[in-house]
């Protein structure tokens, strides 16, 4: 029945304190490495391997090979078409998020419920059905694919159909994370400076963004993770014309098919950086949450 | 109007028609488009495209490798998830953060960087192919995928849940006299199953429409490790958008099912909860 032995002070007051039931719910030491040992055994396979793996395989040939297979030109083409690609698509979502929170938020009206589960809808949509779709408008044989041929434009095998399917896999994004936070804060704090004689704009933007901020920043930083990474709905769409309509991801496919492991790597060592910076700022919002947090309870007391 | 609050915030018109808008311009119309296209399709066209047997095989592999993953999700994810929360040990705040690293990984990196570890010349490959455990270029090579992209949903659905476990009940269980044992099953796994049952099929629903993680580690020869998604590449690449739309709408009836279960899911282990 005795536990591990106690390592640490906080925990030895604890245990002083409830001393006599807390013995019924600690496993026997066997259990809890046995456990322990699983969990850690399955993170360093399926979380640290993989990602120490990028780098350790983008830097087999030297730091020299790796800087030139970021420098050859269909590469570079792929950094910047994906910075492009994210720099549009973000943008626009976070507008229709922040648009579709206000209204989600603020007010009340019949069929709320339905509108948020369509806002989900594009998460649970194959990419690939995804990119399928917008092949099927605007496609060569599509709906609109006449009367675009005829115009003589370009959306499939392009960047605007590019364009289009990222934003339609990030779509959920920032509204997700905004509508939340927002219901969250009330109307009380607006309605004051409305009656304080602010205006709308004024009010949204000295009372509401400044209280969502957080948010919103987690939001934009998921979306464009999403956007930057984003495979199978930008593969359907792009017609994979090499230094055109290649993306980050999708020029790692092409050099991994022309057995180019290294250089594969190195464009995917960025997309790895990428997600470290993405989680880290994650971390810190909730680190910073949980201080906001204990804050707020030790004040309270 | 009786009962109802007066809002004197401005802008719902605005932001409600610009979300009308967008919504339907980028979802709801080339959704509307996909279905609109299978009315060009006679039933029995429909059913003959939909069940070749090499898209037989396709689902076989996909729903089979998804649920065997969602398995290994539920009971690794669940042992993670209890270690993250009740034990302490060093590196578990950077653990706790690198959880979410299969969902902010983009997914092509995540399958050549699974391909390369588990390939012969790999850091694990070059252990377990000796052994008879080839992970590139099988089925096994997709459930280690799928297994990788859904596991931040299982230990995050679980996570919380297990952080609200008071342990006063385990306590009161143990000072009944009820012993380790018939607490675990008793207290804990009754509050817990509902929650590791969302998360199973959140893993699951994540790993039916997996495509970028897959084609780098699967090799995709048809009829032994080509799966769904893959197919419908395929098939829009020899032009045959009746094949691909078919497959696709097959996919998107049971990905929404899934959405439509989860939900149901989640109202049911909240209600538990209360």
């Amino acid at each position: 029945m005795a536990g591990a032995p106690p390592t640490d002070t906080d925990l030895i007051r604890r245990r002083a304190s409830r001393a006599q039931s807390q013995r019924g719910t600690e496993e026997p030491p066997l259990i809890k490495w046995t456990l322990l040992t699983i969990a850690l055994a399955f993170s360093v396979v399926f979380l640290l391997l993989p990602l120490v793996n990028v780098f350790a395989q983008a830097l087999s040939k030297g730091l020299n090979a790796y800087a030139n297979s970021l420098t050859e030109p269909d590469s570079w083409a792929a950094i910047r078409l994906t910075l492009t690609v994210a720099a549009i698509a973000v943008p626009l979502n976070v507008l229709f998020g922040v648009a579709a929170a206000w209204s989600i938020a603020k007010f009340e009206f019949r069929g709320k419920s339905l509108l948020t589960t369509l806002i989900d809808l594009p998460f649970s949509v194959s990419p690939v059905v995804a990119g399928l779709m917008f092949v099927l408008l605007f496609g060569l044989q599509g709906y609109f694919g006449k009367w675009l041929e005829g115009h003589n434009l370009k959306v499939i095998f392009a960047v605007p159909g590019m364009v289009l399917a990222t934003i339609f896999v990030t779509f959920p994004f920032v509204a997700r994370e905004l509508i939340p936070v927002m219901q969250a804060t009330g109307l009380e704090q607006e309605q004051a400076a409305l009656t304080l004689g602010a205006s709308g704009w004024q009010t949204f933007w000295h009372v509401t963004l400044p209280s969502v901020k957080w948010g919103l920043i987690y939001g934009v930083i998921l979306c464009n993770a999403r956007a930057m990474g984003e495979f199978g709905a930008v593969y359907v769409v792009s017609g994979h014309i090499i230094g055109q309509t290649d993306t980050m991801p999708l020029r790692v496919e092409q050099l991994y098919n022309q057995y180019q492991g290294a250089a594969a790597f190195a464009v995917a060592s960025l997309l790895a950086l990428l997600a470290l910076f993405t989680l880290g700022v994650k971390t810190c919002l909730e680190w910073k949450q949980a201080r906001a947090y204990e804050l707020a309870q030790r004040v309270g007391q | 109007m009786p009962g109802k609050k007066f809002n004197v915030l401005p802008g719902f018109g605005l932001t409600m028609g610009f979300t009308l808008f967008y919504l339907s311009a980028i979802v709801l119309i080339p959704i509307a488009g996909l279905f609109l296209k299978t009315l060009g399709i006679s039933w029995l066209d429909f059913w003959r495209l939909a069940t070749t047997s090499r898209a037989l095989a396709a689902y076989k592999l996909t729903f089979g490798a998804s649920l065997v993953a969602a398995f290994a999700n539920a009971a690794f994810g669940t042992i993670l998830a209890w270690a993250l929360v009740r034990y302490e040990f060093p590196g578990k705040r950077f653990l706790d953060a690198l959880i979410d690293f299969p969902f902010a990984l983009p997914t092509a990196v995540a399958g050549l960087t699974l391909a390369n570890l588990f390939g012969d010349n790999g850091w694990l490959g070059q252990w377990l192919v000796p052994l008879g455990i080839k992970g590139a270029f099988t089925p096994l090579g997709v459930i280690i995928a799928l297994t990788f992209v859904g596991m931040p949903f299982a230990v995050r659905t679980l996570q919380p849940v297990l952080e609200s476990l008071e342990r006063e009940v385990e306590e009161a269980a143990a000072t009944l006299g009820a012993s380790q044992v018939r607490t675990f099953f008793s207290v804990i796994a009754p509050t817990l199953l509902p929650t590791i049952i969302t998360g199973f099929a959140l893993a699951f629903a994540r790993a039916v429409g997996e495509y970028g993680s897959i084609v780098f580690i699967s090799g995709n020869l048809p009829f032994k490790t080509e799966i769904a998604p893959y197919l419908i590449v395929m098939r829009l690449e020899e032009y045959d958008y009746t094949g691909a739309v078919t497959l696709a709408v097959v996919l998107m009836v049971i990905s929404f099912a899934l959405l439509y279960l989860i939900n149901w899911l989640e109202n049911w282990s909240g209600r538990y909860q209360n």
